[in-house]
């Protein structure tokens, strides 16, 4: 059994953690936050790509360290801790996942080496409006090369370079890689300011096809299951620094003549974040073992790490403000960064509720099988 | 990451394995007497003994084989396959055994070590009492000296065993006029002594797999406590500090048997299964159901690298005694008016949900509540302060009782 970080992966975690921790405080991301005219803070974008972490998992052909995607999750979770403002998930988990999962040769070599170098930001963009896309509902279309239509909204879009669209072409849904430099880009206000999202029009822009004709759902799904587990790793990040806040803060906090970490209330509160933080990294790992070797059982391992995921961030959170108390609910104080974070991580993939819609419907047919 | 054994790890499963199928005995244990199942689980007991399977990681010159913890792990769960009768020797050579091992003489040691792994002779412990729960060091049962022996009288409960094992080991108070962790002694006790009854508990399931143990002037004597008079408490902690890795939580009817039922019941023109609010919670179920699995992958991980397992397998019986419970009220939701038959000919799965419904209830107590359980985590793994303590100054005999 050797279900963990390897010694090399926990070496590279705590570098992780060294760096973010000096380069990626808490006023790194309100630099973002506060200021209504930042996107992203790009400074840390380019020492992050600088230390090679954008192209983790990219083969080294491409320009990647060709680590694999455990390297890339170790590194995701460190992310996650420090909600770091930059748009890692878009480029990383979303843009570069789906062309190397999808692409020619030809796209991998154009694409990959951009992304790895820090040069491509890219992001996802499938939402055209409230609910989940389905083939059904598309509006977008691409006719002859040229794609028409809104996406709304799309995490990063107001920065990135390129998207990755879905999009009907003939009725057929299908991904398309799309250049933003004359797509129409509206900045869009968000629950979680430190990291951005725009509305996108496209007016004939040429689009380039990722992937077969028709494929675009099923290619969407697959890109949806690689970037959940990778996410995953950035909420079980991010819940567990919420669980250490809510501690600190206790453990300092002194009401009724005693520190009110010694209250039942509050300790129970806690051991309960620990749970779910624990099945949270549990089903995480199975993911990215599932995501790592491409197993068969990604879509199940991948369902389970969102929901597990979002479910102990949200928890953490939420619970992290609540332990805060009066202070919790101040700008002030960082634990709105984690409750913010949560949710825009709980949504970009999917909400949990497709997820285990789509976990069930999984689980019938292995059970039938 | 990956599931796979060590090259070592290999060899030593396919080893056990070789030796589980040559030796393991064949027997179908579904309704067979207790009594008929102890004598087959001793003969077994003896068997893995002599081949040096009874307690891998002990010494060789203790009986054991001088392996590693993960060793331990494969066999189980290699046994597990067979399905031998297991489960009688577990608190005597997890807990009870060790803490002889450690306090008692060498004289003491000879006699019972051996014994004890060939399955010969079980083993007890008797700490809870019926007012001494989550509390236990405020236990009643009290030992006074009279020469060189100690006269035992009082009641301890939830004894698992206690009316097929041989020796116990017994926590007692010997001194009321000291607050009440300073006046404990722990002592080793035959149970076939004509001064212990034993008495089986009716639960609320209908079952009896726990006792009541009574103790009437039975005279043990002084060679027979386990470490100094007063230091009973630290010796406890000894015992349930050996309590093995846990493997398992709550057992019963999982995702797979709900998914199941849920399919095959009706409802509305199509089934159960179909029903979104329930398809909702059965996700929350499977996540939760392998969240635990794969926490239990991760502490055999840190054993098969010859570490030593992280907190994390804390969090095992609270989730699954409480998701058990959960599972099998909503099985009964989706049978409807159909739910309330336990008859096994009628209801599905033998009445397996109905009878966890119920036996559920007990598991978020056994082994520490729920509540005890969370404050464990709380003070031992996120290292929070212990609640606020009225009584750790007050002589036992001075302590509100609410009688």
């Amino acid at each position: 059994m050797n279900f963990d970080y390897s010694d090399d992966q926990k070496f590279l975690k705590s570098e992780a953690r060294k760096f973010l921790d000096a380069r990626a405080t808490a006023k790194v991301n309100r630099a973002v936050l506060d200021d209504a005219s930042k996107s992203y803070d790009p400074e840390l974008w380019k020492a992050v790509a600088e230390m090679g972490w954008l192209g983790a998992a990219i083969p080294e052909e491409f320009g990647g360290l060709g680590l694999g995607h455990i390297d890339l999750c170790a590194i995701a979770e460190e992310l996650g801790r420090v909600v770091a403002p930059i748009p890692f998930a878009s480029t990383v988990y979303f843009f570069a996942e789906a062309v190397m999962l999808a692409g020619s040769e030809a796209q991998k070599a154009e694409l990959l080496p951009k992304i790895a170098s820090g040069e491509l930001i890219g992001c996802f963009a499938t939402s055209e409006g409230p609910g989940a896309a389905t083939a059904a509902s598309l509006s977008t279309t691409v006719l002859d090369g040229s794609i028409n239509g809104v996406k709304i909204p799309v995490t990063d879009g107001d920065i990135a370079h390129k998207a990755i669209v879905l999009a009907s072409e003939g009725g057929k849904p299908g991904l398309f890689i799309v250049d933003l430099a004359t797509a129409g880009k509206e900045v869009l206000k968000t629950l979680d300011p430190s990291r951005s999202a725009a509305k996108l029009t496209f007016s004939g822009q040429p689009a380039e096809r990722l992937g077969g004709v028709g494929d675009g759902i099923a290619l969407m799904e697959a890109v949806f299951d690689r970037a959940a587990v990778l996410i995953a790793f950035e909420q079980v990040g991010g819940a567990d620094k919420c669980l250490e806040m809510a501690k600190e803060y206790a453990l300092g906090r002194y009401a009724f003549g005693r520190t009110i970490a010694g209250y039942q209330a509050i300790k129970h509160k806690l051991a309960d974040i620990y749970v779910k933080n624990e099945l949270a990294r549990s089903n995480a790992y199975y993911g990215a073992w599932a995501l790592n070797t491409s197993a068969p059982e990604l879509p199940i391992a991948a369902s389970a790490a969102r929901i597990a995921g979002c479910d102990a961030f949200w928890f953490a959170a939420k619970e992290n403000v609540q332990t805060h108390g009066g202070m919790g609910f101040t700008w002030a104080v960082d634990a709105h960064l984690y409750y913010r974070r949560a949710k825009q991580l709980g949504l970009v993939a999917g909400a949990a509720r497709s997820w285990k819609e789509r976990l069930v419907s999984q689980l019938e047919r292995r059970n039938a099988a | 990451m990956d599931f796979n054994d060590t090259a070592e790890e290999a060899a030593f499963r396919a080893e056990a394995r070789a030796w589980l199928q040559a030796n393991a005995p064949k027997l179908n244990l579904t309704g067979m007497p207790e009594k008929e199942v102890l004598k087959h689980a001793k003969a077994w007991q003896a068997k893995k003994a002599e081949a040096r399977y009874a307690c891998i990681t002990w010494p060789e010159k203790l009986g054991g084989r001088g392996g590693t913890p993960i060793q331990q792990v494969i066999f189980g769960q290699e046994e597990a396959k067979v399905g031998a009768p297991r489960g009688f020797f577990d608190i005597g050579l997890g807990m009870c055994i060790p803490t002889v091992m450690a306090f008692a003489n060498d004289e003491t040691k000879a006699r019972f070590v051996s014994p004890a792994v060939r399955g010969e002779e079980i083993w007890c412990q008797l700490f809870s009492e019926p007012s001494a729960g989550s509390d236990v060091a405020g236990l009643r049962t009290k030992a006074v000296r009279d020469g060189d022996d100690w006269v035992i009288n009082g009641q301890k409960v939830w004894t698992s065993g206690a009316h097929y094992c041989d020796f116990g080991i017994v926590l007692v108070r010997t001194d009321p006029d000291v607050p009440k962790h300073k006046g404990l002694t722990m002592f080793w006790i035959d149970m076939k002594d004509p001064g212990v009854t034993v008495k089986p508990i009716h639960q609320m399931s209908g079952g009896s797999n726990f006792n009541e143990v009574y103790f009437e002037n039975v005279r043990v004597n002084d060679s027979q406590r386990l470490g100094p008079v007063g230091d009973g408490w630290k010796v406890a902690l000894v015992t349930l500090m050996n309590e093995r890795l846990a493997v398992g939580g709550a057992t019963g009817p999982n995702y797979p048997e709900l998914l199941s039922l849920a399919r095959s019941t009706p409802s509305g023109d199509s089934s159960a299964l179909e029903d979104q609010a329930f398809r909702e919670k059965l996700a929350d179920w499977y996540v939760q159901a392998e969240g635990l699995k794969l926490t239990r992958f991760r502490s055999i991980t840190a054993l098969s690298r010859g570490q030593t397992p992280g907190p994390e397998a804390s969090i095992g019986k609270i989730v699954s005694a409480n998701q058990l419970q959960a599972m099998s009220s909503e099985a009964m939701e989706v049978l409807d008016q159909y739910g309330i038959l336990s008859d096994p000919e009628l209801a599905p799965l033998e009445a397996g949900f109905q009878q966890s419904v119920m036996w559920s209830a007990g598991l978020r107590i056994a082994g520490g509540t729920d509540e005890i359980l969370k404050n464990i985590i709380a003070e031992r793994v996120l290292g929070l302060p212990g609640d606020v303590r009225v009584d750790k100054d007050v002589a036992f005999k001075d302590m509100p009782t609410g009688l």
